[in-house]
């Protein structure tokens, strides 16, 4: 099997500071990784590098594309990137505003990626808005309805609808439950892990939180200072870490 | 005229609005930034029209000025008498007879030739903006064509109005390349674009010019099921009669008493001379 | 199917004085399909700590693990995870699921894993439910709610919708009444009879003597440094 996502060596630097460096992994059909470390830990400099939000000054970013098999990401054109990124890739933000176009319907917003794609039959897209908004669970009668005029949550999932209706096949999530209630965050984990299994996606989540990640992922990259310092089957490093760092924020939460 | 350079611009700037524009022509649709001056004339009255206009006559032009299709508005007639006295050259109402036409809003009724120039005055060039505020964005959409978000606008106004209630300033794609603002005509006139005649775009306060050249292919934005539809009142023309041409609505009392006349002011004029009639035509004549 | 070679276990706790505790040395057993072995020894002899290492939530140390074709100690984390996904089940003593979710979508999650279809999965889990005596009319609700007894069912469904070829069992009878610890006993049996290889820790002597085969004490594996 190919892998998904292959990252060599990635490495990116603020002038002379570390963002994140010599990060490697495999990431396969189907699998969810959690990256988890504290604020300044590298880790959403590390997602946004993976991302394309940054070019990192060192490494490949090998990803599998439906049409050339694999490719490296930092090295291809702009333009295939950013065809990437609204058609096999998502991009789940901490805050829905970041993610979403506010002054613009939820039908809209769930819209915009199909239409970028090229679809240009309203009925159709009005259709599939309608079925993506049902399955985030928000009622379709709110589709003209402006995000502003909804709850955090309910943000949340649209902006996960707007991300997903292309079908993408790797989902990169910034903290995707930050901010949120405790009662919404699980039935947004709820939601997360449906769609995963029934769309076999592959995902990456930067969090800080052990217990999304404990739910989320299968695997768990923990960083520090830049650097990978664990990583492993994601219940594997939380119940018999092995490096000092990641024993001390296993010992550090109240209870995961 | 004696004190002014010819056309109030100096040959310079002139030179510098001229290369824009031979660049807007030679690329369909796209917005050449210019160094845009100050006109003697506030932003919103035309200062983008005014600058393209100043840089192509010639002291044998003809030219025509309108404003909502009319001669005779306070705009039209401020910029026809800038040239008259900045320029020397000559003037006229009847669109055929004019070389360079500057307008504001519309495309005049009678078809144009190949040795006219039209000029349209453009508040806001960028068709993109209504959904994304960043121009570093907007030129990055246009430069890889991901123009997704034009439709956008379209699905909102059928999910609200149940129909695309974009009335004016309606999108257009411009020799399948770039997506273009044609300024605030009605949509009533974009099927007009694809003329004989070439049109240059000027936004002054944006300072953007760009360009269609004469033939070229001109096609609205729309969905597969809700086409583009150019619609206008649907009534004929209360003094002169046609059918086929674009009409202001007006409020002739407290009643609720009101006729629909040509906005071409031209247009209507020359058909009522050729003894076309409407409704009201006989007493209002 | 489950085969074990030296294994030995320690932990390092590195944020005290990198204190070195060794908990397991020299541990070999061999499971073959259809026999079921019960780990003995008093508490805290490393009953737990041997099934996790055989699940491949502690790591091992040093030698082989190997279920099915797999090396546990030395696998991928996705061979681990496909591994768990087909091959080896655990029922663990505590039930840990995403909230919210209803306790029939919790039972038959495993199966849809392996891609059984929705229905299917669900008649499967409604039966397993049925059969360990959980209400019908708790099945929509989530099991975070539940009494310890009926958590420990639950589990103990979730972790037979799927026919694993081997089994871990960590105290499947503890807190059930004797009707439910019936049912499990049956459970078991019938995994046996398809020919699971199972491992368990049964502090209930008559489930252990009902169902294993024979006994391994987990005592012989302690290092005799921290004895």
């Amino acid at each position: 099997m190919t892998p998904l996502l292959q990252v060599k060596n990635v490495a990116k630097m603020y002038g002379a500071r570390i963002g994140c460096t010599d990060v490697s992994f495999d990431l396969y059909p189907g699998e969810v990784m959690g990256i988890v470390g504290e604020s300044g830990s590298g880790k959403s400099t590390l997602l946004n590098s993976l991302a394309g939000h940054l070019t990192p000054d060192r490494g490949e970013v090998i990803f599998d594309t439906r049409a050339d098999g694999p490719v490296d990401t930092v090295t291809m054109s702009e333009p295939q990137r950013r065809m990437l990124s609204r058609t096999d890739w998502a991009f789940v933000h901490q805050h829905a505003r970041d993610g979403l176009r506010m002054s613009v319907s939820a039908g809209g917003n769930i819209g915009e990626r199909l239409m970028a794609v090229g679809d240009r039959h309203y009925g159709s897209i009005r259709e599939r808005a309608a079925d993506w908004l049902g399955r985030v669970e928000i009622a379709d009668s709110r589709i003209d309805d402006r995000p502003s005029a909804f709850s955090g949550g309910m943000q949340q999932r649209l902006q996960i609808a707007r991300n997903l209706v292309t079908g993408p096949r790797l989902v990169f999530m910034d903290e995707p439950t930050g901010g949120l209630d405790v009662s919404v965050q699980a039935r947004l984990l709820d939601l997360l892990r449906g769609l995963v299994r029934e769309m076999g996606l592959s995902a990456i989540i930067v969090t800080h939180d052990l217990a999304v990640v404990r739910l989320l992922a299968d695997r768990l990259m923990v960083m520090k200072d830049g650097h990978v310092v664990e990583s492993g089957l994601t219940d594997q490093v939380l119940d018999d870490p092995q490096h000092g760092y990641t024993q001390l924020l296993v010992s550090s939460v109240l209870q995961v | 005229m004696s004190d002014y350079n010819f056309a109030y611009l100096d040959e310079q700037t002139k030179r510098m609005i001229r290369r824009a524009i031979l660049k807007g022509l030679a690329v369909p649709g796209y917005q050449v930034p210019f160094a845009s001056r100050e006109m003697p004339m506030p932003y919103g009255w035309g200062t983008g029209g005014v600058q393209v206009s100043a840089a192509t006559l010639t002291p044998e032009d003809t030219l025509k000025v309108i404003d909502q299709g009319a001669d005779d508005t306070t705009n039209a007639v401020s910029i026809r008498k800038f040239f008259e006295r900045t320029a020397g050259v000559a003037t006229t109402e009847e669109t055929a007879k004019a070389s360079v036409i500057q307008t504001r809003h519309r495309i005049p009724e009678a078809e144009l030739s190949e040795d006219q120039i039209l000029v349209y005055q453009v508040p806001i060039p960028e068709p993109l903006r209504f959904l994304e505020p960043r121009e570093t964005e907007t030129r990055k959409m246009h430069a890889l064509q991901e123009y997704g978000l034009m439709h956008v606008k379209l699905y909102e106004d059928i999910s609200q109005h149940g129909a695309i209630a974009t009335a004016y300033a309606y999108p257009v794609k411009v020799e399948g390349r770039y997506v273009m603002d044609p300024s605030p005509i009605p949509k009533f006139d974009n099927p007009k674009m694809e003329m004989a005649a070439i049109q240059l775009f000027g936004a002054g306060r944006e300072q953007r010019i760009y360009a269609v050249p004469p033939y070229t292919k001109v096609v609205s934005l729309d969905f597969e099921d809700y086409p583009f539809e150019a619609s206008k009142a649907d009534h004929p023309c209360d003094l002169c009669g046609a059918e086929d041409s674009y009409l202001d609505e007006v409020i002739l009392d407290d009643a609720g008493n009101r006729m629909f006349v040509c906005s071409d002011t031209d247009y209507c004029r020359s058909r009522r001379e050729a003894g076309h009639s409407g409704r009201l035509g006989e007493e209002a004549a | 199917m489950i085969e074990l070679n030296n294994v030995s276990k320690s932990f390092t706790l590195h944020n005290q004085g990198s204190a070195v505790i060794p908990v397991m040395e020299g541990a070999s057993l061999s499971v073959k399909p259809g026999e079921c072995v019960g780990l003995i020894g008093a508490s805290g002899a490393g009953k737990s700590t041997l099934m996790r290492v055989i699940y491949g939530n502690y790591l091992a140390a040093s030698g082989s693990v190997m279920v099915g074709g797999t090396d546990v100690a030395t696998a991928e984390p996705r061979e681990i995870l496909e591994l768990r996904r087909h091959t080896l089940g655990y029922v663990s003593q505590f039930l840990r699921v995403v909230p919210r979710v209803a306790t029939l979508d919790v039972v038959a999650e495993p199966l849809l894993a392996v891609g059984t279809p929705v229905d299917a999965a669900r008649d499967k889990a409604a039966s397993l439910l049925a059969q360990l005596n959980i209400p019908e009319r708790l099945w929509g609700l989530s099991p975070t709610t539940f009494s310890g007894g009926e958590q420990q069912r639950v589990n103990i469904a979730r972790g037979f919708a799927h026919d694993y070829p081997a089994l871990l069992l960590d105290e499947p009878t503890a807190s059930l009444d004797a009707q439910n610890r019936a049912t499990v006993l049956e459970l078991i049996t019938g995994a046996k009879a398809r020919g699971a290889a199972i491992v368990g820790i049964f502090h209930d002597e008559a489930a252990r003597e009902q169902v294993c085969d024979r006994f391994i004490d987990v005592s012989a594996f302690t290092p005799r440094s921290a004895a």
